[in-house]
């Protein structure tokens, strides 16, 4: 029977897109290796001999989560080339298009990926039969999150509002009132996501990692910003290179990133919060320190709170956005012609976002170099999997893996089916 | 549960950004009433929980890039009563297409500096190249509210009722001034398939066609018109060159037009 062969068991054949082998040896756990197998599509190769134009609509189909990180990156990595400042107004509209994405995409995960593995259910339609309210509350606010997309981007999914220099089209001020109205509503409701996250039972496990995040003069970045790292690291977006490298391993088709001579680091929701709760209000620092968290953070399990509370900032931040903006002269900035290099880096909700383009004076990109967040935590993943499955190890498999998945699901990683399934295979017990 | 059993959906990924099945999450208002009248029997973005097949109805979202995917896409027909492919990936092969027009070893080494390790195929093809299809839902993404319409018709056993017009029927519709006739801005409304309601053309932009083609368009007139507002070969030819390059009319068209 053929329909037999697509049981749980037959399905490992696409371990590809997501498989866990553990090396044990004397009792330990030597090697944890994540596999990706997502299939390669290419972006970087066929960016060549686009039009920069472009650019900001064919990055988006990297990612359908976080299409307006890529946009964000791709659109200041160009004019940092072109030597042109989008700021005031445009600059606010923005920050304000990267709060819906970033309130969209974490109650995305905190609610439909991650909560289920803390609550014991298989899904949050699962959880829903219990926890209704919570849920329905949840979903309401990753609504709000959407409709800024929305009414910003001109739809939630790959949007088509964001040019190199602005915007195609500001929005109207109905627009922006019936989103003020909507997000005073989403500020409640990520009051009480962020308590009922607190109420979660948090697996014990602490790491020192390294963080790596933007660092903004003033801000809690998003868009802008030196990258900085726990251990002192401080540059700027156009010297990625030299602190950086990417490897290829052969067990992944993700790359693999890593700071030269000191390994894995950490990129996302953790480190942003670590390096930068000094830039939040101190509103927002109360409802941590509420929810139980300290002005630092090193348990990798508790990201799902730290993810809660920059939900409840980015609720903050839109409101404080909308109530600064007064409509610019033009969407957008006339752009100079010219041949040029451009890198930036930006906060993607699940971290840092690399871009890199290098075109000639017609504006045809010649050499795109893009390094995702997930490439970036791989390395770290690895370790924590290293580090945990060891005290795991007596627990019946079941169990391990359900504890495996959930530490990989603190990454949020962008492969969303391989950490939905994943094969576990032990090798050497 | 006393309930008579729910017609059982399954979602599956090849590869894709993962945009269209999340429309179907991004239906918040929908979710939980759909997750009543389904029984989600395989849907690895939402749920860790798996069900045997037969599906009663399996949507497809991405293409068909290497030779596992080429097998495993037999068996989820195998296991499919129905099969929808939802998106320009599932549809026409994908913003990944653009590889077929290239030397993949060139893109493998552009990306890759162990190129050795990657598998894969020097053609993203859609998933209809492969196995029958009953369905297939246009869009890059697909619109959340036409793919609620596609499940409701497949579980009702009625034909889905989605208009196979251009998006300038929907633009009028909508009442957009005209960015083509108005501004003079280079618009693919005329040929691109219907589904978005005219979002580009609400936004004083031209549509770049991530719909696909419409229902017999006519490209090379429109090119015409695109030639007469100063686009040159290289632009005709890179427009219809994107999310749905592999698709036969825009692929055509844009080997018409010289690089
Ligand atoms: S069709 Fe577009 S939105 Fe859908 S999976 Fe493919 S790239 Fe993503
Ligand atoms: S703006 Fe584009 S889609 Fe709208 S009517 Fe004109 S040509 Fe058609
Ligand atoms: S590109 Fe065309 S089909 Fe796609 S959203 Fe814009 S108007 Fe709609």
């Amino acid at each position: 029977m053929p329909t037999k062969k697509l049981s749980l068991e037959a399905l490992a054949r696409v371990e590809g897109e997501g498989s866990l082998e553990l090396f044990l040896h004397d009792g330990k756990v030597e090697t944890a290796r994540l596999r990706i197998f997502e299939p390669p599509r290419f972006f970087e190769a066929f960016l060549r001999g686009r039009a920069a134009a472009e650019v900001p609509d064919i990055v988006a189909r990297i990612c359908g989560i976080c299409p307006v990180a890529y946009q964000m990156s791709a659109v200041h990595a160009l004019e940092h080339g072109l030597g042109v400042v989008v700021d005031g107004p445009l600059r606010l509209l923005r920050r304000l298009l990267y709060c819906g994405e970033w309130i969209e995409s974490h109650v995305l995960h905190i609610v439909l990926l991650h909560a289920p593995d803390f609550l014991g259910y298989p899904d949050a339609i699962a959880i829903s039969r219990d926890h209704r309210a919570e849920v329905e509350r949840a979903l309401a606010l990753k609504r709000a999150g959407n409709e800024i997309v929305r009414v910003l981007g001109g739809r939630e999914i790959h949007p088509i509002n964001v040019r190199v220099g602005g915007f195609y089209r500001l929005p109207s001020p109905a627009e922006l009132s019936a989103l003020r109205a909507r997000l005073e509503r989403a500020r409640e409701e990520a009051v009480a996501l962020l308590r009922w996250v607190a109420t979660f039972p948090m697996p014990e496990y602490q790491r020192d990692y390294e963080f790596i995040a933007l660092r903004h003069p003033s801000e809690y970045p998003m868009n802008e910003g030196e990258i900085a790292s726990s251990r002192g690291l401080s540059l700027a977006p156009e010297e990625f290179d030299t602190a950086f490298e990417e490897r290829h391993l052969p067990h992944s088709t993700a790359l693999y990133c890593s700071l030269r001579e000191r390994g894995s680091y950490l990129v996302g929701p953790l480190a942003r919060y670590n390096l930068n709760f000094d830039r939040l209000p101190p509103s927002i620092q109360a409802h941590a320190r509420e929810a139980g968290l300290g002005p630092t953070c090193h348990n990798p399990f508790q990201s799902i709170l730290v993810r809660s509370v920059e939900v409840l900032f980015a609720c903050e931040e839109a409101l404080r956005l909308l109530s600064l903006y007064e409509p610019p002269e033009a969407p957008a900035l006339p752009l100079p012609r010219g041949a040029g290099e451009g890198h930036a880096a930006t906060e993607a909700p699940r971290g840092l976002l690399y871009h890199r383009y290098r075109f000639d004076a017609e504006g045809t990109i010649e050499q795109a170099r893009i390094v995702p967040p997930t490439s970036q935590n791989q390395a770290s993943i690895e370790e924590d999997l290293r580090l945990l499955a060891e005290s795991l190890l007596a627990l019946p498999e079941e169990s391990l893996r359900a504890r495996c998945e959930q530490a990989i699901r603190n990454y949020d990683p962008c492969i969303s089916c391989s950490t939905h399934f994943l094969r576990l295979r032990i090798h050497g017990r | 549960m006393s309930n008579p059993p729910r017609p059982r959906l399954a979602v599956w990924k090849f590869a894709s950004c993962d945009g269209c099945q999340l429309s179907l999450l991004d239906c918040e208002e929908e979710l939980l009433a759909l997750a009543e009248k389904v029984e989600i029997g395989y849907f690895l973005e939402a749920s860790r929980k798996t069900l045997p097949g037969p599906y009663d109805l399996s949507l497809v979202e991405g293409s068909i890039t290497t030779p596992e995917d080429a097998e495993r896409i037999q068996e989820v027909r195998r296991a499919s009563r129905k099969l929808v492919t939802i998106g320009a990936c599932a549809t026409a092969g994908g913003i990944q297409a653009l590889r077929n027009f290239a030397r993949i070893g060139d893109f493998l080494s552009a990306v890759y500096a162990s190129p050795e390790y990657i598998q894969t195929l020097d053609r993203s093809t859609p998933i209809a190249a492969h196995v029958p299809v009953d369905f297939e839902l246009q869009g890059c993404p697909i619109h959340r509210f036409q793919l609620l319409e596609v499940i409701s018709a497949f579980l009702s056993g009625r034909s889905p009722a989605i208009p196979h017009y251009s998006v300038c029927l929907e633009c009028k519709r909508a009442g957009h001034p005209c960015v083509l006739v108005a501004r003079g801005t280079p618009c693919l409304g005329p040929v691109t398939h219907a589904g978005c309601g005219a979002i580009c053309p609400g936004y004083a932009r031209g549509c770049y066609g991530c719909y696909g083609p419409m229902e017999s368009p006519n490209p090379p007139s429109l090119s015409l018109r695109w030639r007469a507002l100063g686009a040159s070969e290289r632009d005709l030819h890179r427009v219809f060159r994107t999310f749905n390059a592999a698709a036969a009319p825009f692929r055509r068209e844009s080997e018409a037009h010289a690089d």
